[in-house]
């Protein structure tokens, strides 16, 4: 069972969060700011990914990816500073179900990663990218979509480590390797076979090639169909809401 | 019938046995004290009790419903006051009471009514816009009392509510934890390590490496340490001694120059004395038995303050810490 009025406010608490912490928005948005022109504008001079795109146009849909990575994991992972400091525990002895938690935890980082992400994405006429009204309500659909998916993943991996000792853990063998192999960077079919399986189950390669789809018309950059990574990312965004709720069901 | 009935609870992690055998009984109405040294087993308790943990073997039952079948009805009963904060330090006052009222699913119309009659309660209805980081300990304690009762529940679990405060704020928190029971109509059930504090509780239960060593009412307690010792100081000790000896029928020594005998009753005591005795009296004072004093008797040791607030630091510690990921 879902409570709305938990959901409600969890996701509340942290729109509220968010905007009191202007100066934390800065910080956040500031990295992708940096991939782009700094890392895009450099390798735009050493390597032409063809067919008249731009290297700095061809990683756009993966600093898209990457802010709402960034943003949805460490939105998920809240709950680890949540349970360390106790906050969990006054949730968790409310009446609620633990999938209430599960949601309202999952939409606060989907709406809090889809601002970031769409603040980003403003940045397209700079990067010569031409987007029509219609393709710019799609790509906020995939990046609602793709962040859901990532906040219901950050909470799986959120359930498994008590205190935030595992904060770089996470950050070095789970968040850092994601972003790599999503697609982000390269092209997922130049990859070498093993990194190739690797970001076939990544959900954030299905994400970025989503957005790709917009942003890239009919180039050969684009690995999947448009049909395949929504629908991989509805069954992952499934798959780890029902995974977390189960693992916060149970009790000691 | 009893509001908490907890019989032949135990919960063992692993090969360690954190509490066994416990059983509880506590009437509607009443402030309930469970006492102990840290480590006795009364978290663990406090958190199966909460539905947050479940027992190994054992029963626990609250307000008519069993605290692993029917979690969602036990948890909607309750009310908690944890030992380490739970507020969120980023919200006002005024947020964090709302995130509970919501939580509880209190009904939209009044959850406006009812955190500012909360807030008002605890003296804090004029700060309800402040962001709880700059609340002092005793505030942030007062709003977590206040917290605990936006969804009106039938039992207070309130785990060393008074842990960190200095005394003036204690001496606050306790005039109104008194009068929960009377004007909030709820029982209270509650941790603590001051022992003189524990004094307010109608009964009391004392647990050691967790099992229950004794229960009873403060008075009963003390009773068992032996009576009431009163201190005499006449103008002619020799006499009074034998008088009094005389008159009451019990031993009386002398120690520096005083006289003092042991009773069960020193209050009623002492009128008789002065009564008897009255024109030769320079001084009298009565030294009751403290739970202090019971608690040494059936554990053989005292409770330190030191031993419990140790993780505090740690906490800050880690708050710090936390703060500089956040900016990176």
């Amino acid at each position: 069972m879902i409570e709305a009025n938990a959901v409600y406010v969890l996701v509340l608490r942290e729109l509220i969060k968010f905007f009191r912490a202007k100066s934390r928005l800065v910080t956040t948005l500031a990295r992708p700011v940096i991939w782009l022109f700094l890392i895009g504008g450099g390798m735009s001079r050493l390597v032409s990914p063809g067919m008249g795109v731009d290297y700095m146009q061809f990683i756009f849909p993966g600093i898209l990816g990457m802010t709402i990575l960034f943003s949805s994991i460490f939105s998920a992972i809240s709950i680890i500073w949540d349970k360390e400091f106790g906050l969990m525990k006054g949730i968790l002895v409310a009446p609620v179900s633990r999938f209430s938690i599960v949601i309202g935890k999952a939409l606060s980082g989907t709406i809090v990663s889809t601002i970031q992400a769409f603040i980003i994405l403003l940045l397209f006429p700079f990067l010569g990218i031409k987007l029509s009204l219609l393709s710019i309500l799609y790509v906020i659909f995939i990046c609602l979509l793709l962040s859901f998916a990532i906040s219901t993943l950050g909470i799986v991996i959120a359930t498994f480590y008590e205190s935030f000792e595992s904060f770089s853990v996470i950050m070095n063998f789970i968040v850092m390797p994601m972003f790599f192999l999503s697609g982000a960077m390269y092209p997922v079919n130049k990859l070498p076979a093993i990194l190739k399986v690797i970001s076939q189950i990544n959900p954030l390669t299905y994400g970025v090639d989503a957005l790709k789809h917009a942003m890239l018309k009919g180039s050969d950059l684009i690995d999947f169909s448009v049909a395949t990574d929504i629908a991989v990312l509805i069954a992952c965004s499934v798959a780890f809401t029902i995974i977390a709720g189960v693992i916060f069901e149970r009790k000691k | 019938m009893p509001i908490i009935r907890v019989e032949h609870l135990s919960k063992k992690f692993g090969t360690v046995t954190a509490i066994d055998d416990v059983s509880i009984e506590v009437e509607e109405g009443t402030i309930f004290g469970f006492l102990g040294p840290n480590g006795a087993g009364k978290s663990t308790t406090i958190n199966i009790l909460c539905t947050l943990l479940s027992p190994t073997s054992g029963r626990a039952m609250i307000a008519g419903y069993d605290c692993i079948k029917d979690s969602s009805m036990v948890r909607k009963a309750i009310g908690i006051v944890f030992q380490d904060p739970t507020l969120d330090k980023e919200l006002t006052a005024y947020e964090n009471m709302m995130l509970h009222a919501y939580l509880y699913n209190v009904k939209r119309s009044e959850i406006k009514s009812r955190i500012n009659d909360a807030l008002k309660f605890v003296d804090l209805y004029e700060r309800r816009k402040d962001v709880v980081k700059k609340f002092s300990g005793g505030m942030k304690r007062r709003l977590e009392v206040a917290r605990g009762l936006i969804h009106r529940p039938r039992i207070l679990f309130l785990d060393e509510p008074t842990l960190g405060l200095d005394p003036q704020s204690r001496a606050n928190l306790w005039d109104f934890i008194t009068d929960l029971p009377k004007k909030h109509n709820v029982t209270v059930f509650m941790t603590t390590h001051y022992m003189d504090e524990a004094e307010v509780c109608d009964r009391i239960s004392i647990i050691d490496s967790g099992s229950i060593i004794a229960t009873g009412t403060p008075d009963e307690l003390k009773k068992t340490v032996g009576g009431d010792v009163i201190y005499i100081k006449t103008a002619d000790n020799k006499k009074a001694k034998s008088e009094i000896e005389k008159i009451f029928d019990v031993d009386v020594s002398e120690k520096n120059d005083e006289l003092f005998l042991t009773t069960l009753k020193g209050d009623s005591c002492i009128p008789e004395i002065i009564k008897a005795i009255g024109e030769q009296v320079l001084s009298v004072r009565l030294q009751r038995p403290t739970l202090n004093d019971v608690f040494i008797k059936m554990t053989g040791k005292q409770i330190r303050d030191e031993e419990i607030s140790s993780t505090d630091t740690f906490k800050d510690e880690m708050r710090a810490y936390r703060r500089r990921f956040d900016r990176g």
